[in-house]
């Protein structure tokens, strides 16, 4: 790697950079949804783009999610490379007829003829005490659909590299921000520099455990995997960074590697995101492996309001610490 | 119940009796909020809220004209509607501060308040979330033949969302009893609705042939008595009806949203608030009519802030859900 500059930027500044510079360098980039101009979205993230790019880049949309997400898709067909913001990943319900059936298929159906290369920015996570409706991690329904490509950022260097991929893709992407990280740290080279889909990335090197996390949940597997080495458990932490394209090598290469695995990502447990890896994992590192592959993710029921009632349901790191120890025998 | 009063476009004279339950009620209401922005200054409310203060005669005028089993959907801005449809504010604070004893065990925060027993289908965080819900109390209102009616309250943020033409549609349709309370406060979060609204917004129930008209939201006397035409017409049998109902939130969007001035000058927030407030020009108006002296009125506000205070002070004392409730609820 050659010698970069590098300096410190929020997770939100790094998003947003990664947009800036796309749209300086491709006058077809816009970016479209509620609240997105002089309010920069009700996280900021798009704070001070309205007034470089103006309203005709930076557009304010009724509050019509269908709507305009289907208007960019037509956009995105005909020559243009929209940004769609949906404020709450929770509102993806609202839009899945257009990305699912329309956006995801329109290239296979049409024999490869029409592309639709737009990105849909949107959030994941809990932990704000905003209830059901507001704190979901909906990214394993946009997995599910082959044609759509999904995008974990954990850190402002992978959002940023990942964003800039995003938007250089064909293909409709959707791309997942956590709303509690926007406001984390870490280094980002002032270079242009794209991360490629479907590379893992291997947030630490372990020994005896692998722990598999996405999007939120790496750094708090991080946070376990510091917890495990004090008791003497050396866990490797890798991160898919994107659950489609998934990079099955990496992940079966770790857990071959050290004989254990733990999936864990903030969407409800069942018929997750973390079955799919686990599943990826039996099947590939079969012969290796001294346990079963375990799988954490957001308990199975809506998320509550109440804050004793919203943290049982968050996977934490003590859940994580005790999981990997008792499959390590400790 | 003695004097009593007309003006023209405000319909039949309600008793001074009534005025000053209506006038309690918008104050509680009142008093209600600022107390939710003192909770979250001092950081004892988890997560944000949606402040109704200034809209208070929009949801007080209408819930005065429904019966108690009539039924009402409600908003992310939604303590106003649960207020006036019957809801008390001690366990209102209980759910805002996620304790047990709160609307909904505390499972569902200030976004999500229901009551059956006032007729509260509940509050909702998707905008526009709750038209079909309301149309389809309506629905079954009108199946069981129980004479009920429902008032959908949305803000004019939810004209943006398909499923209101599609229910709007379904609704005339089939002739339900429905009445569209649209509380256009001016803004959808920090975007004015000029920006996002084609067309005249009457014009749109219009098309499906759905009677519709605009009041003074902060008359509540204007408000009281179109609605008590409304909920009639409706329970007559004449199918659903329109209300847009011009009004101003006076707070930010949610509490935390404190400098505004980038979407909204402070000179359109004074303005309203002296000149427009739906509290102060009832009370003014009872005093000139000779309704109501100012004692009077000082006597319900000082009882609706001790009420309030004491709903507060319960609220906090109560206790949290104990943590195995967090797996109940989710099947019936
Ligand atoms: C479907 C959906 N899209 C976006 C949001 C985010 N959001 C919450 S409130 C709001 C503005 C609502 O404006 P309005 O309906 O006029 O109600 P007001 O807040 O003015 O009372 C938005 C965009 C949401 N909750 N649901």
């Amino acid at each position: 790697m050659p010698e970069v500059a590098v300096r410190e930027l929020t997770m939100a500044e790094a998003v947003r950079e990664a947009l800036a510079e796309e749209m300086r360098r491709d006058p077809r980039v816009f970016i479209m949804g509620e609240d997105v101009a002089e309010a920069g979205t009700p996280f900021k993230v798009l704070s001070g783009m309205v007034e470089e790019f103006g309203k005709s880049r930076v557009i304010d949309t009724p509050i019509s999610e269908p709507g305009f997400t289907g208007i960019a898709v037509g956009a995105a067909m005909t020559g243009m490379r929209p940004v769609v913001d949906i404020m709450f990943g929770d509102f993806l319900t609202l839009v899945m007829d257009q990305m699912v059936n329309q956006a995801a298929k329109v290239h296979y159906m049409s024999g490869g003829a029409w592309k639709v290369p737009m990105v849909m920015r949107t959030t994941l996570g809990g932990g704000r005490r905003s209830a059901a409706q507001h704190s979901q991690s909906l990214h394993a329904w946009m997995s599910h659909v082959p044609g759509l490509k999904v995008v974990l950022p954990s850190t402002p260097y992978d959002a940023k590299g990942l964003m800039k991929t995003a938007i250089r893709d064909d293909n409709p992407v959707v791309f997942f921000e956590d709303k509690m990280m926007f406001k984390v740290k870490g280094p980002v080279p002032v270079e242009d520099y794209t991360i490629p889909f479907g590379v893992a990335d291997v947030k630490r090197e372990g020994e005896d455990i692998t722990i598999v996390a996405t999007s939120s949940m790496v750094p708090v597997a991080l946070a376990a995997a510091t917890m495990l080495e004090e008791i003497g458990i050396s866990a490797e932490v890798v991160d898919p960074r994107t659950t489609w394209p998934l990079d099955e090598k990496t992940l079966i290469e770790s857990a071959k590697k050290t004989s254990r695995a733990i999936v864990v990502d903030e969407g409800y447990e069942k018929y997750g995101v973390t079955a799919e890896i686990a599943s990826v994992i039996a099947t590939g590192a079969f012969y290796d492996l001294d346990a079963p592959v375990k799988r954490i993710g957001a308990m199975h029921v809506p998320i509550p309001f109440s804050p004793p009632l919203e943290d049982a349901t968050i996977p934490t790191e003590q859940v994580i610490f005790e999981a990997a120890k008792k499959m390590c025998n400790k | 119940m003695t004097a009593a009063a007309t003006e023209s476009g405000t319909g039949p004279a309600l008793g001074a009796e009534k005025l000053l339950h209506i006038y309690r009620q918008m104050t509680r209401i009142r008093f209600f909020e600022e107390q939710v922005n003192d909770l979250y200054l001092r950081a004892v409310m988890p997560g944000l809220s949606h402040l109704y203060s200034g809209e208070e005669a929009v949801a007080v005028g209408i819930c005065e004209a429904l019966r108690p089993d009539d039924y009402i959907t409600s908003t992310h801005r939604g303590h106003g509607h649960c207020l006036a449809k019957g809801a008390t504010p001690d366990r209102m604070y209980a759910e805002l501060l996620g304790k047990e004893a709160g609307y909904c065990r505390g499972k569902g925060g200030s976004m999500h308040i229901a009551d059956p027993a006032s007729g509260n289908l509940g509050a909702n965080a998707i905008v526009g979330g709750s038209v079909g819900m309301a149309a389809g109390a309506a629905f079954s209102a009108k199946m069981r033949g129980s004479g009920q009616v429902a008032v959908c309250f949305f803000g004019e943020g939810a004209l943006g969302q398909g499923l209101l033409y599609e229910v709007l549609n379904l609704s005339k349709l089939w002739n339900l009893p429905v009445i569209y309370a649209c509380e256009n406060n001016m803004y959808n979060e920090y975007t004015h609705y000029s920006e996002t609204t084609a067309g005249e917004i009457l014009a749109r129930p219009a098309a499906f042939g759905i009677p519709a008209e605009a009041v003074d939201g902060q008359n509540v006397r204007a408000v009281h008595a179109v609605a008590g035409r409304l909920v009639n017409d409706a329970r007559a049998g004449n199918g659903p009806s329109f209300l847009l109902c011009n009004t101003y939130r006076y707070r930010g969007h949610h509490v935390g949203d404190v400098n505004r001035e980038y979407y909204r000058a402070k000179q359109e927030e004074t303005n309203w608030l002296t000149t427009r407030d739906p509290i102060k020009l009832l009370g003014d108006w009872m005093i000139s009519e000779k309704l109501a002296q100012q004692p009077a009125l000082d006597k319900i506000q000082a009882e609706v802030k001790s009420e309030i205070e004491a709903a507060v002070a319960f609220a906090i004392k109560s206790p949290y859900p104990a943590v195995d409730q967090v797996k109940e609820d989710v099947y019936a």
